[in-house]
């Protein structure tokens, strides 16, 4: 498949995963959102890494595996976010009984 | 020898320094003794120099380099020759017998205030000595500037008093108007001569323009009204009475006021050589002299007779300098500082008997409870009033002689100014020690004869005041006194020498001058006899009225400066203040306060604590950082 649709996908989960984060009041629906913009970001990194592979395929058996593997080091970042994020988010919850980012402003103090 | 000349302004200077610093832990006795110790060793230098002066040896003494870049080289260097080493005697010798005098004057100060006073007085003779001692205008200038410094420390002394404050201040601003002349012409002859040392300054004359001379000579005459009282800065000078009686004598009688005549005689060549100028001080001398004289008619305090006789004398000098008498001028500086010192410490002997009364309609009858202080007061007057044996006659009657020759008018506005300074001398001396005694019980009582700390340099003055004239014995009276020479003129002649070959000044013949001489001795006697019968038996008690009322309130020239001068300046002043800096100044400065202040608050608010919002940011500035790469990379 041409690559390009790879490139439309990824980006629209992208803006669709930044309109969310934007717009949601839903603490744990802003985390999704998030996981989605990084899961596009997997989803091009992949896409490139084979189109990699099969334009130097003759050349190099392993071209384009550094994209698969970062892909790896991604995900092992978005499990340690999330981890801490919903640790966060629960105690903030058993403090204010609530999840609505709007709510959450004491930063302004 | 004349290698020690710095000895001579470094003992006041260390005299300045030890009293000023250790004011709070000097006694008053060791006080009195640094104060007057360093003065007397001065005058003992300078005897020193007159001597090596009078067999001969002058020159300029270098000290070291003071201003010196591209083409202007000004060394701070000493200049001993017969003018300076003269004024060096007059300076240290009065200037030691009013400290001595003063120790015993202000003795009920505090002892911080004593030593104050002596640093002070330290300073303004290390000051005086600058300024004649100096071999170019601009160490004359640092001195000058000295002298108007210390005049104002040392008027506003008792500083308690703001009209004493408000004396100083108006001394200080009427003398630096004239020190704006001095500084202009120094910086013309820089100009035009590229150097201000006098040997440069008068070698190089001959090839200056007469318009230039004619300029530099009068900046440097500004300078010297303002320095020695003529018009049209001379009101200063009576309000100057304001400070201790010794600091009268000193500053306003015998010193600092003779700057200007030194600055002049130094300067006569230039003077010469610029006619107008030579004019003008004339003119200037001759109305001041006048003027002060009428006023001095009608004053009643004490000191205010003596200041306006000051302004007058001074006058007198400038009209021998404005017509040629050099030797003249500055012959009637040294008995000017001799009889007009022992009139001022005689008042101030007065004024301390009456228990710090001044006005002399409370006085009378002083003649049988201050027996020395009347003595040598009437010794001092008669030698003001120019009555031949006494030192007054031969120098008034050397420039009015000159005045003769010049112009018949100049002589005549002179001989009849003279008989207005004997009429009002003696007006002086009969209303406070003839008659009877007006002032109250208690001050009677407490009249006594001055210490001896105040009587011996009345005494001393008396005598200098008495014979002092003999140096300068006119030709034309050789013979009547013992065939004496006019020695000044002979030891003076190298420093006018330039001046006198180019305009000579032809004495008249022998006839001529016994009748000038006559009339104004006739004239001064008969006023003397008139005041003297008049105020013994009458003194002038009433309220002046008419012209009299105009005199005693000195023509109204302090109400006129204020009109023209002081409400306007006072007015501009308020302007600037309330609109310039109130609205256009402090608006600018409190408008970036207050800038700084709305920005702020506007700022404050982006931090909302909203995480939304500070995501929404975050992207937006993602997004422009992005497109900046995408279009700027291309």
């Amino acid at each position: 498949m041409p690559v390009n649709y790879y490139i439309f996908v990824s980006i629209a989960l992208f803006c669709i995963g930044v309109a969310g984060v934007l717009t949601r009041r839903n603490a744990i629906i802003v985390f999704m959102c998030i996981e989605l913009m990084l899961n596009a970001v997997n989803l091009l990194l992949v896409a490139f890494s084979k189109m990699h592979h099969v334009v130097n395929f003759e050349r190099d058996a392993s071209a384009g595996i550094d994209g698969q593997l970062f892909v790896f080091f991604i995900m092992v970042v978005a499990a340690a976010e999330v981890s801490v994020g919903l640790a966060i988010i629960v105690m903030m919850y058993r403090n204010t009984h609530s999840v609505d980012i709007n709510f959450l402003n004491r930063l302004k103090h | 020898m004349s290698q020690l000349v710095f000895l001579v302004p470094l003992f006041p200077l260390l005299g300045f320094l030890i009293n000023g610093l250790l004011r709070n832990q000097l006694s008053k006795p060791a006080t009195s003794v640094i104060g007057c110790g360093t003065i007397l060793a001065s005058f003992i230098v300078s005897l020193v120099l007159f001597m090596d002066v009078k067999a001969g040896k002058t020159g300029v003494v270098e000290l070291f380099d003071f201003i010196s870049f591209d083409k202007i080289h000004i060394p701070f260097a000493f200049q001993v020759d017969q003018l300076s080493s003269l004024f060096l005697l007059i300076i240290t010798g009065v200037g030691f017998l009013i400290h001595l005098y003063s120790t015993a004057y202000m003795q009920e100060e505090e002892p911080k205030h004593f030593a104050r006073y002596f640093s002070c007085l330290n300073l303004f003779v290390f000051s005086m000595l600058l300024l004649v001692l100096g071999a170019n205008y601009v160490i004359m200038f640092i001195g000058w500037e000295g002298v108007g410094l210390c005049s104002y420390l040392l008027i506003g002394f008792w500083f308690k008093n703001n009209d004493y404050n408000n004396a100083a201040k108006k001394a200080f601003v009427m003398n630096r108007i004239g020190d704006l002349g001095f500084l202009l012409a120094i910086f013309y002859l820089l100009a035009k001569v590229g150097s201000v040392s006098f040997g440069d300054v008068f070698a190089s004359a001959p090839q200056l323009t007469t318009s230039s001379l004619t300029i530099i000579t009068l900046l440097l005459f500004v300078g010297a009204t303002g320095k020695s009282a003529q018009i049209p800065l001379y009101t200063w000078l009576p309000d100057a009475m304001a400070g201790p009686t010794p600091v009268s004598a000193l500053i306003h009688a015998a010193t600092m006021v003779t700057a200007g005549i030194y600055m002049i005689a130094r300067s006569n060549i230039l003077y010469t050589m610029a006619p107008v100028s030579q004019s003008v001080v004339a003119i200037i001398g001759l109305a001041t002299a006048v003027l002060a004289a009428t006023i001095a008619l009608k004053q009643n305090d004490i000191k205010k007779v003596l200041a306006y006789s000051t302004v007058s004398q001074l006058g007198y000098m400038f009209l021998g300098l404005g017509v040629g008498a050099y030797t003249g001028a500055v012959f009637h500086v040294m008995t000017h500082a001799f009889f007009k010192a022992l009139l001022f410490l005689g008042a101030g002997s007065v004024i301390h008997a009456m228990h710090h009364e001044q006005d002399i309609r409370n006085m009378g009858g002083l003649k049988k409870y201050l027996p020395v202080t009347h003595l040598t007061f009437l010794l001092g007057c008669i030698a003001i009033a120019g009555i031949p044996p006494f030192s007054g006659f031969f120098s008034k009657d050397e420039i009015l002689a000159a005045a003769y020759e010049s112009n018949k008018i100049y002589w005549v506005i002179g001989v009849l100014t003279a008989a207005m300074t004997a009429f009002y001398m003696f007006r002086l001396y009969a209303t406070t020690f003839l008659g009877k005694f007006r002032g109250t019980h208690e001050q009677e009582h407490h009249l006594h004869e001055s210490p001896a700390a105040m009587t011996i340099p009345l005494i001393v003055l008396a005598i200098l005041a008495v014979i002092g004239g003999f140096v300068g014995v006119p030709e034309v009276l050789k013979n009547v006194f013992f065939g004496l020479d006019h020695k000044l003129e002979n030891f003076l002649s190298p420093v006018f020498a330039a001046s006198y070959k180019l305009k000579e000044i032809h004495p008249a013949d022998h006839g001529t001058e016994y009748a000038l001489m006559g009339t104004s001795v006739l004239l001064a006697v008969m006023a003397i006899a008139y005041a003297v019968n008049r105020f013994s038996k009458k003194p002038d008690l009433e309220e002046a009225d008419g012209f009299g009322k105009v005199l005693a309130n000195k023509w109204y020239a302090d109400e006129f400066y204020d009109a023209i001068v002081v409400k306007p300046l006072n007015a501009l002043s308020k302007f600037l203040d309330n609109v310039i800096e109130k609205l256009g100044i402090d608006w600018i400065v409190n408008g970036v306060g207050r800038g700084v202040q709305y920005s702020s608050r506007q700022l404050r608010l982006l931090q909302s604590g909203q995480v939304g919002s500070y995501v929404l940011l975050m992207i937006v500035g993602m997004i422009i950082l992005f497109v900046l790469q995408f279009f700027l990379k291309k």
